[in-house]
């Protein structure tokens, strides 16, 4: 079991890195694709089986969809974001080395370090999870539900400002349409013969 | 040690076996189905269809796969090659990998594990990168362009057939493929179709968008966009791509008859399951994708996304409400 533990953990680890480094930010994208599933391994290696499919399902197969789509229609000059990197580097070099402190002072705290997951054999992990979100955790379930609807809702609201600029057609519209409205007919007399005159 | 070794040595072999057993008649279905949606299309307009290779052209698929297979594959200029590559294998993966959750019948499957639902939806949602991937790394407009237009409409889909089958877990109480038919025995009576039947229809509707089949092809709009993501391939590389959409239709179908539609049990009681009766309803749904190709104009692309967010899924909230305000009266038992 170790062999694949550490298997998929160098493998989460290097497409990690590889997220960083590559040049292309589509590669970018597909290396964090491929960490997403490194991890969903490791989690189905704890027998977390919802929460790694969950993660497949959710951040896999929609949100970095959906990244990948406006990353691919970017037009990033690398050369251009490159510029004055040295310029800045003191200050970002100073910021980076602050945090690096603080997270090894966070992680070091009694919390982060009994965290060896037993997996509950009495019941499959959906259950299990089910159980507790609606029971004991039920209204910080309903909280983060309402304050995502929110922001769905204000997303939505972002992109309908300002005048309609679409071509789009009300299909409400379009089925109230009659024959009438479109189409006259009109009642001719056929032509007579034509009269050659010279 | 030794015996250890050799224990998961012919443990492993007896999967590979066990995949070996699903993969090859699934291949050969496909090449099948190709065949059929050829045959049941033409007839449909009053043509013959393929009968020149073999008796009634029933060698067709055959000669069609050596012909592709021996046909140069041409790289694009400036297309980025390793991608280019992959894209066709990252289609194809993801629609055999969801066959290993599938029950066949009580006894026959290969992974019957707790979440089996689950894993089927996360495969399927993984199989658009395939077609992302193959649109970009093509360096192609048409195929750039396909491949957005297709990108966006699984996504849509995803939720509308997401929710539906929370209809189905809510009637069967499990996320297991196996539990699921079990709670439909005793007969059509007790079929899934009946008290979900609108879900049904919009899994169907939302399962036909997903396989990018007509009237929602507009991924590979022959008129508009050329094929679509896999204009730029040829040979294997594009037979693989068409593998992998046939291979999902059946999937697809496969589900639907699984949950809704009983899976292999016998629709009267005085017949035995079978796993034949798995194969009849499966075939039956897919001869309506075949149908629906021959009947339907092309929908236009923003109707397409009206009907997923604004129809369907909205649809699909209410039925489940209705399910879940049902269950808590006496008339629970229809859900059961």
């Amino acid at each position: 079991m170790d062999i694949i533990f550490y298997l998929f953990a160098s493998i989460l680890i290097l497409s990690s890195l590889k997220v960083i480094t590559s040049r292309n930010p589509v590669y970018s994208a597909l290396f964090l694709v491929l960490s997403f599933f490194s991890a969903g391994a490791i989690w189905l290696l704890l027998e977390a089986e919802f929460l790694a499919i969950a993660l497949v399902l959710v951040y896999v197969g929609a949100v970095m969809v959906l990244f990948l789509f406006v990353v691919m229609m970017l037009d990033i000059d690398l050369k251009k974001l490159k510029e004055g990197f040295w310029d800045y580097m003191p200050v970002a070099g100073l910021v980076a080395l602050i945090m690096f402190v603080e997270m090894i002072m966070v992680l070091n705290q009694d919390f982060f370090k009994t965290m060896q997951a037993t997996p509950n054999h009495s019941v499959s992990n959906t259950e299990a999870l089910g159980q507790v979100l609606y029971t004991d955790y039920v209204l910080p379930f309903e909280v983060a539900a309402i304050i995502l609807l929110v922001a769905i809702i204000a997303a939505i609201l972002l992109t309908l400002r300002g005048t309609k600029t679409h071509k789009g057609i009300d299909p409400a519209d379009q089925i109230k349409v009659r024959r009438d409205d479109r189409v006259r007919m009109v009642k001719m007399k056929s032509e007579t013969s034509i009269k050659r005159s010279r | 040690m030794t015996e250890g070794w050799f224990n998961i040595f012919t443990e492993a072999l007896w999967i590979l076996l066990k995949i070996a057993a699903i993969v090859l008649p699934l291949f050969l279905s496909v090449a099948y189905l190709t065949y059929f949606e050829r045959k049941v299309i033409g007839f449909m307009q009053s043509r013959i269809g393929p009968n020149r290779v073999g008796y009634f052209g029933l060698l067709q698929p055959i000669a069609d796969a050596f012909k592709l297979m021996f046909k140069e594959i041409i790289t694009p200029t400036e297309s980025s090659r390793l991608l280019f590559f992959i894209a066709p294998i990252l289609t194809i993966a993801p629609a055999f990998a969801a066959w290993a959750v599938i029950p066949f019948n009580a006894e026959l499957v290969l992974a019957d594990i707790n979440a089996g639902l689950l894993y089927v939806l996360a495969m399927t949602s993984v199989a658009v990168y395939g077609v992302i991937i193959a649109g970009w790394a093509s360096n192609s407009k048409y195929a750039f362009l396909g491949s957005l237009r297709s990108a966006a409409q699984i996504v849509s889909y995803e939720i509308a057939m997401g929710f539906t089958l929370v209809g189905v877990l809510m009637c069967a109480n499990s996320l297991n493929l196996g539990n699921i038919v079990a709670g439909q025995q005793g007969g059509m009576g007790q079929w899934y179709v009946w008290p979900l039947f609108p879900l049904f229809i919009i899994y169907f509707i939302s399962a036909v968008a997903e396989t990018n089949r007509a009237p929602f092809d507009v991924a590979e709009g022959e008129s508009e966009i050329v094929a679509g993501f896999h204009v730029e391939y040829s040979g294997m590389a594009f037979a693989v791509f068409f593998l992998a959409e046939y291979a999902n239709m059946i999937l697809v179908s496969m589900l639907a008859a699984l949950m809704f539609l009983g899976g292999w049990l016998s629709p009267v009681t005085f017949l035995p399951d079978s796993i034949l009766w798995l194969f009849a309803k499966v075939a039956f749904l897919l001869f309506f994708f075949l149908w629906f190709r021959a009947t339907f104009p092309r929908y236009r692309y923003d109707q397409i996304m009206r009907l997923g967010w604004k129809v369907f899924i909205p649809l699909t909230l209410v039925w489940i409400l209705f399910v879940g305000l049902m269950m808590q009266t006496p008339y629970k038992d229809m859900f059961h």
